[in-house]
């Protein structure tokens, strides 16, 4: 091998361990920060996990939005239609919150599966569904019309 | 009468799109002058029609015709005309023709700016932008006319988003598809070049300009987008990796390296096939940030339709275009030869790190864009991924940027001594050691460690710019020398690098400060109450009603004082506009260079007391002066004397036997 052609493979050698290491940190970190999305029947049902960071979301449902003393907490239930969980949530809400519109909240499932959001999302427009929200209440729909069927 | 004009004239452009996507290219390729003399005339004719049909568009906000089904969607009479002329690219089917003007305002100027270049060339490069062209305007014509009628015509129009009535927002979108489109012009080059078989390092030169001015418009596009969603979005965050900001960012990071990537091309003739695979890929990345926007396809503030038709189309679109420009690239490229030898340590070689890191950032953003689509799409979940993990990677990868970026412009071309270019650095390392234990240490609290390796990086960066500039200004005396260097030929590339990788370090302090070191506080205050934050005292004053044009608002005020001395009063609204009837927040800013105090309303809770967001920003301002530092860098380097006397000198050594060595060293 001539020294040029030494330095050469060297560089590439270098290089590719460098890009390696790089990807291989990059996808742990990125199977850390995945958030899955659950809907309020799918939370109910005990199928997403306490304590890990995820995403919720459903109709905030009539009359359930209490703000307690201080006045930043806020207590609200979102449904997909067939169930409901309560969310709490310290700080200042979307402009677009409001009761019987979709929303999406990120933060962790605690303990009596007290959702504790992080963050609310309400999205920019208020005829708009979230999708997630809109394909959650389509799938319970069917869902119960399938059950309505079986009995 | 008029919209239909303006329908007519866009199926007239279309016309003209398809005859100069066809002619041009065949008469260059079948060796006949007199249809590729076409193409100039046609670019012409295109944005001729489509300035028609743009105008037509602007008229009809302008005058309130609400017959116009998109008019009567986004306009409304109590519209301020400013907003009503930025309501022509509010939404979805005028954002489009804003997109096939700009791309028809390109295509003339490489018709009427690249007059130095050889007919067959011109032909191609614009007939390969006609192609885009017909893309877009049969997507428009056939899925999204912006001048539909509408009946019964309604009397008020829905008015345009809120959001979007905001001067920052009128000028963002025109900015950002300055750049996206621009983009065009180097897929074309590439493409012609790739047709013609014919790369060599005078294509490298023809596509440089284009390339930073498109580059330009899309950090200021990225820019004022970030300053926009700062103020107008009422949180204070100035980036949200919200995947429509990284469909504009990854085609910035390809440019970014593509500019760079042309540059060894150029100077050295290496790279090449690296290089036009760069430049299919930037284009290709706008597509797909079109796509993502366009389609519907994410959850995002910027997605206007969900209308399966269009995505399909627009996905249709980029298929063809980024498989056929990767087919073209792949019959093509294998003749091109490489030339430029260079050794492991050389300019080359700390550019070519650049380009890779710049290329895994780029791949990581798409990775994480991509992936809820991906999973979706499996049936795995639906899933989002964190900006956690945007930021970790941003956070991994950049220092290694910053590094290799102090020491490119001290590195030779072709090969460099190590011992000589420590012999360089070394007082650039000392000083950035020392400025980054300074501000690491005396804190040690969390955070500090960032921040030290910030200033460490900056400190890196500045001196080592300043050393560069020494060792090209060791054989001028005085400032009228300086002066006639910026001037001089390669003057305007040399300080426009400077001062955009100068605008790399202002931005990262400012980022790194204001993530560390920013206050934020969500607060219940009740009128006259006093509340400490970050060393100011908070007054709050209540909250007054007030009328704007066009909307109600009900607007607070605060007093910030800081030692007993006032420092601003601050006026937050909260907005409620007439006809769409969202509310808006719109925060009160006290705008400083080291920081800014940023207050929002919340909402009304009893007896006249509100809940309030307050922060305390420090160097938020840095991240902007950052990309403007950047982009007037790239204008600096656009403009380069050099360009224009090569271009010429080109022509000279096609004509006569070519005696200047970098003009021929380009193989056949």
């Amino acid at each position: 091998m001539t020294p040029k052609r030494r330095n050469r493979v060297i560089l590439i050698v270098l290089v590719l361990a460098g890009v390696g290491v790089a990807v291989g940190f990059a996808l742990k970190a990125f199977n850390e920060n995945l958030m899955f999305f659950y809907q309020p029947s799918q939370v109910i049902a005990g199928e997403a996990p306490a304590g890990r960071l995820i995403r919720v979301g459903g109709l905030v449902t009539n009359g359930s939005v209490e703000r307690q003393p201080d006045g930043l907490t806020v207590q609200f239930a979102i449904t997909d239609n067939v169930d409901t969980i309560t969310v709490q949530y310290t700080g200042i809400l979307p402009d677009l919150f409001r009761e019987g519109q979709g929303i999406i909240a990120r933060g962790r499932l605690g303990d009596d599966r007290l959702f504790i959001a992080e963050e609310v999302l309400a999205k920019h427009d208020e005829n708009y569904m979230p999708p997630e929200v809109a394909d959650a209440l389509k799938a319970s729909q069917e869902a119960g019309a399938g059950t309505g069927n079986a009995q | 009468m008029i919209p239909e004009l303006g329908h007519f004239a866009l199926i007239l452009a279309l016309a003209m799109a398809l005859v100069l996507a066809i002619m041009p290219m065949i008469g260059s390729l079948s060796n006949t002058p007199s249809w590729v003399a076409l193409a100039r005339p046609l670019a012409w004719g295109q944005f001729t029609f489509l300035l028609i049909a743009f105008a037509c568009l602007v008229n009809a906000f302008l005058v309130n015709d609400f017959s116009v089904t998109y008019v009567a969607q986004h306009g409304n009479t109590r519209l301020p005309n400013i907003y009503k002329i930025s309501a022509v690219w509010g939404a979805h089917e005028g954002s489009l023709l804003l997109w096939a003007f700009i791309l028809s305002g390109w295509t003339l100027a490489v018709a009427l700016f690249a007059r130095q270049l050889p007919d067959v060339m011109i032909g191609r490069v614009l007939a390969v932008m006609g192609m885009i062209s017909i893309g877009f305007l049969s997507f428009m014509l056939f899925t999204s006319n912006p001048f539909a009628r509408t009946f019964p015509v309604p009397l008020e129009g829905g008015d345009l988003n809120p959001l979007l009535q905001d001067f920052g927002l009128a000028i963002h979108p025109p900015m950002l598809y300055m750049g996206y489109v621009g983009l065009s012009v180097a897929f074309s080059f590439a493409i012609a070049a790739l047709v013609g078989g014919k790369l060599d390092i005078s294509w490298a030169r023809w596509s440089r300009p284009w390339t930073t001015v498109a580059w330009v418009f899309l950090t200021i596009g990225i820019t004022l987008g970030s300053w926009w969603a700062y103020y107008e979005l009422g949180w204070g965050g100035w980036w949200f990796w919200d995947p429509v900001e990284n469909a504009s960012f990854m085609p910035w990071l390809a440019a970014t390296a593509l500019i760079h990537s042309l540059a060894v091309t150029e100077k050295r003739g290496a790279f090449k096939r690296w290089t036009v695979l760069l430049s299919l890929l930037a284009f290709s990345l706008s597509l797909l940030g079109t796509f993502l926007v366009r389609s519907g396809v994410l959850t995002s503030v910027h997605s206007f339709a969900a209308d399966p038709a269009r995505g399909l189309f627009i996905l249709i679109f980029l298929c063809i275009v980024i498989g056929g420009s990767l087919v073209l690239y792949a019959w093509r490229a294998p003749n091109v030869t490489s030339g430029g030898e260079f050794s492991a340590l050389s300019r080359e070689s700390l550019l070519l790190g650049n380009n890779l890191l710049l290329i895994m950032i780029t791949a990581f953003i798409l990775l994480g864009t991509l992936a809820p689509l991906i999973y979706d799409a499996f049936g795995w979940g639906k899933i989002s991924v964190g900006f956690p993990w945007f930021n970790t990677m941003f956070v991994i990868f950049t220092p290694f940027l910053v590094l290799l970026m102090g020491l490119g412009p001290l590195t030779r071309w072709k090969q460099q001594d190590a011992a000589d270019l420590v012999r360089q650095f070394r007082i650039a390392l000392l000083a950035s050691l020392g400025a980054g234990l300074l501000a690491a240490l005396p804190l040690l609290h969390e955070g500090s460690v960032y921040a030290g390796l910030a200033v460490m990086l900056s400190v890196w960066l500045t001196t080592t710019l300043l050393l560069s500039l020494r060792k090209r200004l060791r054989h001028r005396q005085g400032f009228g020398a300086f002066l006639k260097d910026i001037r001089a030929r390669g003057g305007g590339s040399y300080y426009g690098m400077l001062l955009a990788h100068f605008g790399v370090a202002v931005f990262t302090i400012g980022v790194t400060f204001v993530t560390l070191f920013d206050v934020e506080k969500d607060v219940r205050m009740a009128p006259g109450e006093t509340l400490e934050l970050a060393g100011y005292t908070f007054r709050f004053d209540g909250v007054e009603k007030i009328q704007g044009p066009n909307y109600r608002a009900d607007r607070g005020t605060l007093h910030v004082s800081r030692h007993g001395q006032d420092v601003a009063v601050l006026k937050p609204e909260k907005r409620t506009y007439l006809v769409q009837t969202r509310p808006m927040t719109e925060a009160g800013i006290d705008a400083g260079f080291f920081r800014d105090i940023y207050v929002s309303l919340g909402e009304a809770l009893d007896a006249g007391s509100w809940s309030l967001r307050l922060y305390y920003k420090p160097l938020v301002r840095w991240i902007w002066l950052g990309g403007i530092l950047i982009a007037i860098g790239g204008l600096l380097a656009a403009f380069d004397r050099r360009y224009r006397l090569a271009v010429r000198r080109d022509v000279a050594a096609t004509a006569a036997p070519p005696g200047d060595a970098l003009a021929t060293e380009g193989p056949a």
